[in-house]
């Protein structure tokens, strides 16, 4: 199928891209070492193995949008793409191979978190699989997001835009570091009006075998992607037309 | 049946017209070069044929296909090798090959002989296993051009291909695309006289999105009473501006 063929180049174009593995799979590992070494010497709950290692591993997806993002607007400032949009691709084809590749990544990427966190103290049990699996929610909004971006902005603005931005916002306002009623207040409301903290919450209740308690959490992380998707699918379809 | 038949095509940016009621046949397997200076119109005629670009005006059509109603099937047809180097800079040269080859919808054992075919043809074999984005230049336009060609266009449009490239590495790709003459048909842009004069079986002179002069190089000399082809050009330029 020519779609995947096109999706098939751009993993090639995301794995040969030795920052891409520096900063998807060696930051997030780093972060769980550091900060299970830090709990070693001064015990906080947040930073157990149990609650950390979810939120590392939704903190480390917002990597996936930096990673779909840059490849999406170098695309579009090369003539390759050009070239590509003069062959017999339909645009389904371009949303879907920029889009597809990224799960099984994403999915891997939230494995190797937990596989680290099984190596620092964390049980092993079939929730883990099941925690993977639940992850995916939270990998699409950030896919979806990464291609919205690309759509929009050129690749320095993206270095800018998610990788500076978009990783603060999701690591600041997403309970992974602080308790966020430690702050309150309006910061701790507009925390929980954005999907980072309920991705994050989603993959703690999994983890621990409480299906029950990914609710509200999944509909507010499927609702951002779903909207975040809708709208990186009309960004992408517009900027396909202006070329 | 000509390759291409253009009939007053005509493009409109807000004030700017960039290209203007243009009408023009090519013909099967000739290869046919556009001149013109900058902001000619040559880009935005080839990406409107190419279906890259609606026109805002008129029609063309491409081996009897509409690039306003057909553009499904003349994008099957043609083929274009973008003025900057088009290749995906991670993949190997091979992989950009299997690319083009993939997202055109040939089978396995069709993509590896035409990847076969290529590389001989363009003596690829030295950088096949090397990253794209590693290549010199002239390596890259050639790889470029091989992208291009792999997908078996009727059509190839070239734009610029030789910008930037050192003597040899354009007397190699001179080669190539001489190669090519009478087997597809070759649309070719450059900023090169002496490129457009050796290839070209005849050239289109551009200026504000008109064409203002067609035909064999040698004609256009005998046009404009000049021995030089450079001359030729700037005095049909110029001409215009009387």
């Amino acid at each position: 199928m020519k779609m995947l063929v096109f999706a098939r180049r751009n993993m090639k174009e995301i794995l040969r891209d030795p920052l891409n593995l520096a900063f998807g799979l060696g930051f997030p590992v780093v972060l769980l070492l550091l900060l299970s070494a830090i709990q070693a010497n001064i015990p906080v709950s947040l930073f157990e193995i149990d609650s950390l290692a979810p939120g590392i591993a939704v903190f480390g997806l917002s990597f996936i949008t930096l990673f779909s993002a840059t490849l999406i607007s170098r695309d579009r400032g090369s003539a390759l793409l050009q070239r590509l949009y003069t062959a017999p691709l339909a645009s389904r084809d371009f949303i879907l191979g920029y889009t597809l590749p990224l799960l099984p990544l994403a999915l891997a990427q939230t494995g190797v978190c937990l596989m680290v966190a099984l190596a620092l103290g964390l049980e092993f049990s079939w929730h883990l699989l099941a925690a993977i699996l639940f992850s995916l929610p939270a990998a699409l909004f950030y896919i979806a997001l990464g291609l919205l971006c690309g759509s929009i902005f050129t690749d320095k603005q993206v270095g800018g835009i998610c990788g500076a931005l978009l990783t603060n916002l999701s690591a600041w306002l997403s309970g992974i570091w602080f308790d966020l009623s430690l702050v309150g207040g309006a910061f701790e409301k507009i925390a929980h009006l954005l999907p980072f903290v309920h991705g994050v919450e989603m993959g703690r209740a999994v983890l621990r075998g409480n299906y029950a308690g990914i609710f509200p959490h999944m509909y507010w992380v499927m609702g951002y992607a779903v909207l975040v998707l809708l709208m990186a699918v009309g960004a992408f379809l517009r900027q396909m037309k202006r070329k | 049946m000509e390759a291409i038949q253009i009939t007053e095509l005509t493009k409109q940016f807000k004030d700017v017209t960039a290209v203007d009621r243009l009408s023009l046949c090519v013909h099967q397997g000739e290869l046919f070069s556009l001149l013109g200076v900058n902001g000619a119109g040559k880009t935005t005629l080839i990406k409107m044929l190419s279906c890259l670009s609606r026109p805002t005006l008129g029609n063309a059509y491409l081996a009897g296909k509409s690039i306003l109603s057909d553009g499904a099937q003349v994008k099957k047809m043609i083929a274009v090798s973008p003025q900057e180097t088009a290749v995906a800079p991670h993949l190997t040269a091979l992989e950009n090959l299997e690319l083009m080859a993939g997202v055109h919808g040939f089978s396995k054992e069709k993509t590896r002989a035409k990847c076969r075919e290529m590389t001989e043809q363009f003596g690829l074999e030295e950088i096949l296993s090397k990253r794209a984005g590693k290549l010199s230049g002239g390596w890259q336009r050639r790889l470029s051009i091989a992208m291009a060609l792999i997908t078996e266009p009727q059509i190839l449009f070239l734009d610029e291909p030789t910008l930037g490239l050192d003597v040899l590495a354009r007397s190699d790709l001179w080669d190539a695309i001489r190669a090519l003459k009478g087997k597809i048909t070759v649309i070719l842009t450059t900023h090169y006289m002496e490129e457009a004069e050796a290839l070209s079986d005849r050239v289109g002179i551009m200026k504000s999105g008109k064409l203002l002069a067609l035909g064999t190089p040698e004609a256009l000399k005998k046009q404009a009473g000049t021995e030089k082809f450079e001359e030729a050009f700037i005095q049909i330029i110029k001409g215009d501006i009387k």
